[in-house]
């Protein structure tokens, strides 16, 4: 700490190329945090998937329906402990750019199979009360400026072609960070009934949530689905939930392979700027470090005075574009609900400050080494 | 290890040294079987013409450089059988520099330029402070104790020099012609300075100078020409 003043005078004499260099790493940085943020948001779900859950699906397609009476059977599987069933509404708020997922579900079954939503025992009470009655993640109520007691239209494109009208009766929270409360779940018979109209899908669903009964079996449980249902009319498809979420996110591509080469590049490009500008600075003052030299700064000091100052110069960079990425990423999803999990992780957050900080031992290195190993005669008679 | 010698005793051994450059294939020879004793308490100066190898020689006898041959010897330390990090912990402890162009970091204020040789030491910040200061009141300039070099004058950047050179109390002082960059009247302050750091304090001082108005001021002169000395003479 007590040579702070001497790295920190040393960033300082230069300070246009300083501030510069500065400003390159802080912009890379801030993409790190946000392409961090969209890769969250795509394959987020992976990660905060359930273990115990699976996902049955119709083996054709997510789009082809399964009938209903399919839970029935589910149930007696051995192993299966809860089953839920979701359908996509595709519903539009006023605009279909205000995208957010609606599903009508059974609220009790839906309930006990995701824990991770929150929902108040009064609102609970009053959704299972209400036929029209639905409830909305946080988000999606802030967005909307909905609260308890509002009647939301929402028009339907795939069901009836009509404008469907829901009584907000709760607003639910996610139990973790990423958890997505941007969705709308709705009471199934209220759909099932009100679809009769159109003489289509009635009695039928998109897809089921098994809840297992021992995640180590999950697999078993996952291959009795699938022989329970072969050869019929609709033959099924069952994975883990982290496996579906997987599937969703793959495409759109390899999102790790596609984030991980974009950074790759704009790293490269900042290596290059941070390590020129330190080479630089090394060689402006080789007459200087020679003085140090010569008043009893052994070479493993200099050696660390260069590397401190280019670690700090990546550190500084760094942790102000991550603190930007931070703080811009806090302000939410910007597609307006197409990456409802868009979100700066702490671990990235971390991995970034990690990054900085081998940036500035990885452009520091080759300088401090030849402050090392300057002569001090030889040093002091270029200063 | 190291032991200061009394006043009147040698402090610096140069025995039987030569220094030889090599350019390409080519073999310079700055110094050759040169001997020079240099008591402690005396305020001793090189002269020469260019490349007479004054510098060199106040290389070695600060450790900054090692002899093609023969020995060093400076406050009961062979020079030549320290390592590299033995050599810099050596000169923090023992010597002071004081060089032509100032060779003051541009980048920090008088006061912390004085106090970079106590960073090696494992001194208090409040100690360092009392140091600097002292070291500043020496040479005058406890009034410009926050001002970077830029804007003090070259008498003046010179003097902040030989407060870094003395702040550690150093066992040797060598300045490496201190009054070469300097007019006549800043050239006599600092020569003023050294003298009175020389015969008031007792500081041994190994000067460099082309000047025989400065070198008048030692108390013993030497000559250097080819490498070797040509004669001594006490004032």
């Amino acid at each position: 700490m007590k040579f702070i003043h001497l790295v920190w005078g040393n960033l300082k004499r230069r300070k246009l190329r300083t501030s510069l260099t500065l400003l390159s790493i802080l912009v890379a940085f801030v993409l790190f945090g946000f392409l961090c943020a969209i890769k969250q948001a795509l394959v987020g779900g992976v990660a905060l998937a359930g273990a115990d859950r699976l996902i049955v699906r119709h083996k054709v397609s997510i789009i082809q329906l399964l009938p209903e009476t399919y839970q029935a059977r589910m149930e007696r599987i051995p192993g299966v402990a809860a089953v839920a069933h979701q359908t996509w509404f595709g519903g539009i708020y006023q605009d279909p750019k205000n995208f957010f997922m609606q599903c009508p579900v059974v609220p009790e079954q839906f309930m006990a199979i995701f824990p991770e939503f929150i929902l108040p025992p009064d609102q609970m009470k009053a959704w299972l009360a209400t036929r029209t009655g639905a409830i909305v993640g946080r988000k999606t109520a802030e967005r909307f400026h909905w609260k308890v007691g509002d009647k939301v239209p929402i028009l339907s494109p795939i069901w009836l072609r009509q404008t469907w009208e829901f009584d907000i009766v709760g607003i639910f929270d996610g139990a973790k960070k990423g958890t997505d409360t941007t969705s709308m779940f709705f009471r199934y018979d209220y759909f099932d009934e009100a679809r009769k109209a159109q003489n289509w899908g009635t009695g039928q669903v998109g897809w089921y949530t098994i809840k297992v009964k021992d995640p180590a079996q999950a697999a078993d449980v996952a291959r009795r689905i699938d022989e329970e249902f072969a050869n019929s009319p609709a033959e099924t498809k069952t994975e883990p939930e982290g496996a579906f979420a997987q599937g969703f996110a793959n495409q759109i591509g390899n999102i790790a392979l596609i984030v991980a080469g974009i950074l790759g590049a704009v790293f490269f490009t900042i290596l290059l700027v941070t390590g020129s500008t330190m080479s630089q600075a090394v060689r402006e003052r080789i007459g200087e470090l020679g003085v140090l030299k010569a008043i009893g700064f052994t070479n493993g000091q200099v050696l660390g005075l260069v590397l401190t100052e280019s670690c700090l110069l990546t550190m500084l960079g760094g942790g102000l574009g991550l603190g930007c990425a931070w703080v811009l990423t806090a302000q939410g999803d910007p597609t307006g609900g197409m990456l409802p999990m868009f979100f700066f992780p702490v671990r990235d957050l971390l991995l970034g400050l990690g990054l900085s900080l081998l940036l500035g031992i990885v452009t520091g290195i080759l300088p401090a080494q030849q402050a090392m190993r300057l002569r001090v005669s030889d040093a002091l008679r270029r200063m | 290890m190291s032991s200061s010698p009394s006043p009147g005793e040698p402090l610096v051994h140069v025995d039987n040294v030569d220094k030889v450059f090599h350019r390409g294939s080519e073999e310079i020879h700055i110094l050759s079987n040169l001997n020079l004793r240099v008591p402690a308490g005396e305020f001793l100066a090189l002269m020469g013409p260019s490349g007479s190898g004054k510098s060199t020689l106040l290389n070695l006898i600060g450790g900054l450089d090692r002899p093609t041959r023969g020995t060093v010897t400076v406050a009961g330390d062979r020079l030549d059988q320290l390592s590299d990090r033995q050599l810099a912990a050596w000169r923090a402890r023992h010597i002071g520099f004081v060089f032509q162009l100032y060779n003051l970091m541009p980048v920090l204020t008088a006061e912390h330029n004085v106090e970079l040789p106590l960073l090696l030491t494992p001194l208090t910040k409040a100690e360092r402070r009392r140091h600097v200061a002292t070291a500043l009141a020496m040479v005058g300039l406890s009034h410009r104790a926050t001002h970077y070099p830029r804007t003090l004058s070259g008498g003046e950047q010179q003097r902040v020099g030989i407060a870094r050179g003395i702040v550690t109390d150093p066992t040797l002082l060598l300045c490496d012609e201190p009054t070469g960059d300097l007019d006549r009247k800043a050239g006599d302050e600092i020569l003023n300075l050294l003298q009175a750091l020389n015969r008031e304090h007792g500081k041994t001082i190994v000067m460099v100078t082309h000047d025989p108005h400065a070198s008048a001021r030692a108390a013993r002169t030497v000559h250097l020409d080819k490498g070797q000395l040509s004669n001594g003479e006490v004032h």
